[in-house]
């Protein structure tokens, strides 16, 4: 009897281990074969490179380069904003602040980490956006910078708590080694702590980036959703995310429209993965 | 010429009472060896001559350690530290190539001529007895040196800066005894020039290499004496019983 109880459950266990498997096969395989339909239409190369974005004008324009670039671009601002700010801001939670200064802030960034994405986005449009517009006379403030300003935000709270554990568990003879030579704390924790920390930063990075690159909601409200490929951080761009959120409810099930957003959800599939593989591989070196 | 003085030093951290009461010499040229059981203060007391134990919280110090007659507490902390370098009890190489191992501390002092970094770190190298062992692959990671060569490039790279005091910290409990032998050799050469203050735990070697040793016991320093009369006639029971290996 107590065998057959052992049995069974083991095998509960073994199922519940491999269903988070099997729907991620399932889910692959589902973008997969509703994606790939759309290339009985356009080509491969001039889905990824055709510049237009016209999916329900007569027939059919569907070159998704302005997305990925409208993508990339917030991306980029996003990277350029949180990660100086991220690492500054893990090294000194990590190394300088005072025990009572550092639970305070480890605490705030958990609390931005819980900010619903559209709570951000939301703000964003409502203060972000009128100053963005007033400081650049723009006709309209809903730009790539705007978007970049507010995903810096959500990468933030990733960058910052991952990369002040890879710090803190730099061991703490490296800054003595690096002190007893008469290094000044900087110098310490330039040449020696980050160095030494510096796969788990870069996987912070990483993770943070991949956060960023695969928000919708926040960057649908505030990046303007012109589907053009973008001449500057200043003009409005429309993300691969907030194309499929925008549009997917609007398309015709079974038409070339609705299989281009799939494809554009295997794109932005790829680019995540590529991410966090990459972030993985920064984790593993470090162990 | 006495380098360090010591006057009623008293170091708490928290409530524990670390080192009670020391007074006492370090004279230059000469190596001092500090020995006695564990939790006996020794490591505390060499951290408190390059005031490494500022770095833990609730350190408290009363009394006053002088580095030439000058209070170090006086001194600006950077510069002290040059002055008294340590090498540390596990080997302790920073992530970086060998060469940059050695070169890190030349660099944090402010020296940027490549030649001259390239001349002091071949120097310093032949001073720690690694040159030969290294000198064909020194822009290999420094982790992949042997535990006795990574000691060695510790104290080839505490010596870089120009120190005149070299503190060290169990330097061997992590060697095997040929590796051992080599450190002692670099030791005893270099008190030629420098302030050598070594703590141990190995009795024999406080015997080897000590021109002086210092017993310490539950903070307090017990006696301080030339070596060979610490060994063969202490004069307190205490040294007696630890020397014979009756505890600790």
């Amino acid at each position: 009897m107590r065998k057959l109880k052992e049995f069974v459950i083991e095998k509960l266990i073994l199922i519940c281990g491999l269903a988070s498997i099997f729907f991620v096969a399932l889910i692959f395989l589902f973008l997969l074969k509703e994606g790939l339909a759309v290339f009985k239409t356009v080509s491969p190369f001039n889905f990824l490179f055709g510049k237009s974005w016209y999916p329900i004008s007569e027939p059919p324009q569907l070159g998704i380069l302005p997305l990925i670039l409208g993508s990339l671009l917030v991306t980029l601002g996003a990277a350029i904003i949180s990660i100086p700010i991220g690492v500054g801001c893990a090294v000194y939670i990590a190394e300088i602040a005072p025990p009572r200064t550092k639970e305070a802030l480890k605490a705030g960034i958990e609390l931005l980490a819980a900010i619903p994405s559209v709570v951000l986005g939301f703000i964003g449009m409502v203060t972000l956006v009128p100053l963005v517009r007033s400081i650049f006379h723009l006709p309209t403030g809903l730009t790539a910078l705007s978007g970049s300003i507010m995903l810096a935000f959500m990468a933030m709270p990733t960058i910052v708590s991952i990369a002040e554990d890879a710090l803190y568990s730099v061991p703490k003879t490296y800054k003595e080694g690096a002190l007893a030579l008469g290094a000044t704390h900087w110098q310490a924790i330039w040449r020696v702590m980050l160095p030494a920390a510096s796969s788990g930063v870069l996987a912070a990075i990483m993770l943070g980036i991949g956060r960023v690159i695969g928000e919708t909601m926040a960057v649908m409200m505030i990046t303007g959703n012109a589907a053009v490929i973008p001449n500057s951080i200043l003009a409005p761009v429309r993300t691969l995310t907030a194309t499929i959120a925008a549009e997917m409810g609007e398309a015709v099930v079974g038409s070339e429209h609705y299989f281009a957003l799939f494809a554009v959800g295997i794109v932005l599939f790829v680019i995540s993965f590529a991410i966090n593989v990459t972030a993985d591989l920064f984790l593993h070196k470090r162990q | 010429m006495v380098k360090f003085e010591i006057h009623d030093l008293n170091i708490w951290f928290g409530s524990a009472h670390a080192i009670k009461q020391v007074n006492m010499e370090v004279q230059s040229n000469e190596i001092l060896s500090v020995i006695g059981p564990s939790n006996s203060g020794k490591t505390t007391f060499l951290r408190a001559l390059n005031r490494l134990n500022e770095l833990n919280v609730n350190y408290k110090i009363t009394g006053a350690v002088e580095l030439e007659r000058e209070d170090v507490r006086g001194i600006e902390i950077e510069e002290l530290r040059r002055k008294v370098g340590m090498v540390f009890a596990l080997p302790l190489p920073l992530p970086l190539s060998i060469f940059d191992n050695v070169a890190y501390g030349i660099r944090i002092h402010g020296e940027k001529g490549k030649e001259k970094i390239e001349e002091k770190v071949e120097e310093t190298l032949k001073q720690a007895y690694l040159w030969e062992e290294v000198k064909d692959r020194l822009s290999e990671s420094a982790f992949k040196l042997s535990g006795g060569q990574q000691q060695r490039l510790c104290i080839a790279r505490t010596l870089a800066v120009g120190p005149e005091v070299i503190l060290f910290d169990e330097p061997c409990s992590g060697l095997d005894p040929i590796s051992t032998a080599k450190v002692e050799d670099a030791m005893v050469k270099l008190k030629e020039k420098f302030t050598i203050v070594l703590v141990t735990n190995n009795v024999k070697q406080a015997a080897r290499v000590g021109d002086k040793t210092a017993f310490f016991l539950s903070g307090e320093l017990v006696e301080l004496n030339k070596t060979d009369r610490i060994f063969t006639a202490p004069k307190d029971k205490r040294t007696d019983g630890y020397i014979r290996g009756k505890f600790g």
